[in-house]
Formats: structure tokens, sequence, C-alpha cells
């Protein structure tokens, strides 16, 4: 609890509950979005093996959340730096020992990790009923499908969530993002010749 | 033995933490701390402000620390008030 209260303490003071926020859709919807795009296209091309298309969306995801990780923490770390020089200017005093010299050092790692593991967890909750099929586990739906309908209900989640963030109708909000998963998979199967 | 029953400091500090959770935090660090903050002046980052801490022993030291700790920075002590006791009253 008293972690908690820091992390909130430190976000607070740097001003970046709402960069937090927004890396966590950004990159979350990124994550899904890579990987139903991955796996509508092994599903209108020739039947790969699941190991294969396994592999194939655990590389991405790998890819995603390092991207995710390196770039959020680069970035951050030298805008907060930033902003303790110009306050240090501003209070004519070296404020190395106190708390906003805390949060250039750690609230880009949080950052980083919020960036990183959104598009991470998110798309190995999507594979998942690929590992289930591969580990001989039965599915209802075959598992190209049902891997596709976990990250249709993820993507209107992350629509619900952005709708709560800016107040407005969930459902709403919830159905603009399923429309642009949907839209998403339409252009594959139009590019893909499926 | 001399108590510091009352202190006025006068401190800049950026505008995070707010004056209300800085006021907050002054006061969690003694057990009857009753601290009354007033800004005295505002620009683009930084703020000067007026503390006035009240308590039967005030920790000027940990006062101080959490303060710096803050990013806060102490400028003046404008207004003491102590009382001495003898070490049996204590």
């Amino acid at each position: 609890m008293k972690l908690l209260n820091q992390i909130g303490f430190l976000l607070r003071i740097t001003r970046t509950h709402g960069i937090v926020r927004r890396y966590f859709v950004v990159n979350g919807f990124d994550g899904a979005l890579t990987m139903l795009g991955l796996i509508v296209g092994f599903l209108f091309s020739s039947p790969e093996d699941l190991s294969v298309i396994i592999n194939a969306c655990l590389g991405a995801a790998i890819a995603l959340g390092v991207s995710g990780v390196s770039s959020a923490y680069v970035s951050e770390k030298a805008e907060l730096r930033k902003v303790l020089s110009e306050l240090e200017g501003a209070m004519l005093t070296d404020l190395q020992n106190g708390a906003h010299a805390v949060a250039a050092r750690w609230v880009p790692v949080l950052i980083a990790l919020v960036n990183g593991s959104a598009p991470l967890i998110i798309s190995l909750l999507i594979i998942s009923p690929l590992w289930l099929s591969n580990i001989g586990l039965q599915v209802l739906v075959p598992p190209l499908h049902a891997a596709i309908s976990v990250a249709l209900v993820l993507i209107f989640m992350l629509g619900i969530f952005i709708g709560r963030i800016a107040g407005t109708f969930w459902l709403r909000s919830g159905i603009q993002t399923l429309f642009i998963a949907l839209l998403t998979m339409l252009l594959i199967y139009l590019f893909s010749g499926g | 033995m001399v108590l510091v029953k009352k202190l006025i400091l006068d401190i800049l500090k950026p505008h995070q933490p707010n004056a209300l959770e800085f006021s907050s935090n002054l006061a969690d660090t003694g057990d009857d701390y009753r601290v009354e903050l007033t800004v005295i002046e505002m620009d683009e980052n930084t703020e000067t402000i007026q503390v006035v801490i009240e308590g039967n022993n005030i920790d000027f030291k940990t006062i101080q620390s959490a303060i710096t700790d803050m990013s806060g920075s102490l400028h003046s002590i404008d207004v003491v008030e102590v009382q001495s006791v003898s070490d049996k009253e204590k």
C-alpha cells in the first residue's frame, strides 16, 4: 500500500497519470490489432501448423513489448530530466535529494513498463487459445476463430476504457473500436486475396 | 529543556505537490502538528508560501527534511515561539 501511495505521489507531482493511461491504451491497441492482423492473415492463407502461427505471433508480441519499453524509457527520461533541470533553474537550488529527482529516475521506468507490458500481455491473451489447442486442450471453436474472438473482446474492452476516460457512453466507444477491428479484418481479406 | 511551539517559515516550492498535499505531508511528520499554509506569490514554475506550524514540541529537522523531500527550499524562519520547561515537567 505504501509503495502504491508513493507511486501515486510521483505520478501526481510529474502530472503523468494521463501519459500512463494514454500509453496503455495506444500500445494495448497496437498489440491487439497486430495480433488480430497476424491471425486473420493466417486464417485467410493456406493452413499452417499451429506452432508456426504461435511462434510468429509470439515474436511479434515480444518485439512490441521490447519496443514499448525501450522507446518510452528513453523519451520519458529525457523529458523528465528536462523538467527537473528547468525546475532547478527556477528554484536556484539543487533538487537531487527531492521528490522530483526521484520521480525523474523512476517514473520513466514505470511508464516504460506500462508501455511495454500492455501490448505484450494483450497479445499473449489473444494467442492463448492457440497455445491451449497446441498442448491438446479442446477449445469449443477452431483455435484461430477463438483467438480472433478474444482479440475482438479485448479491443471492445479497450474501447469501453477509452469511453470511461473521456466520460462518453461506454457502449458507443466500445463499438467504435470494434468497428476499427472489423475494418482491419476486411482490409486484410481484400488485400490478401482471401 | 526548550520546546518549539510555533514556527512561521518562508518556503519556495514547485507547484507540485500542491498546497494541500504539501501541508498534509508536513503535518504527518508529527503527532499533533497544526499546519497553516498561505500562497504568497506564484510564477510559472514555483510558488512562495508561508507555512505556520504549531505543536507541542516541533522537530525542526524533521520538518526541514520533509520540505527538502518535497523539493521545497526553506528561505527563512520568520517567526519562532519556544517554551522552556524543566525536565520534571516534561
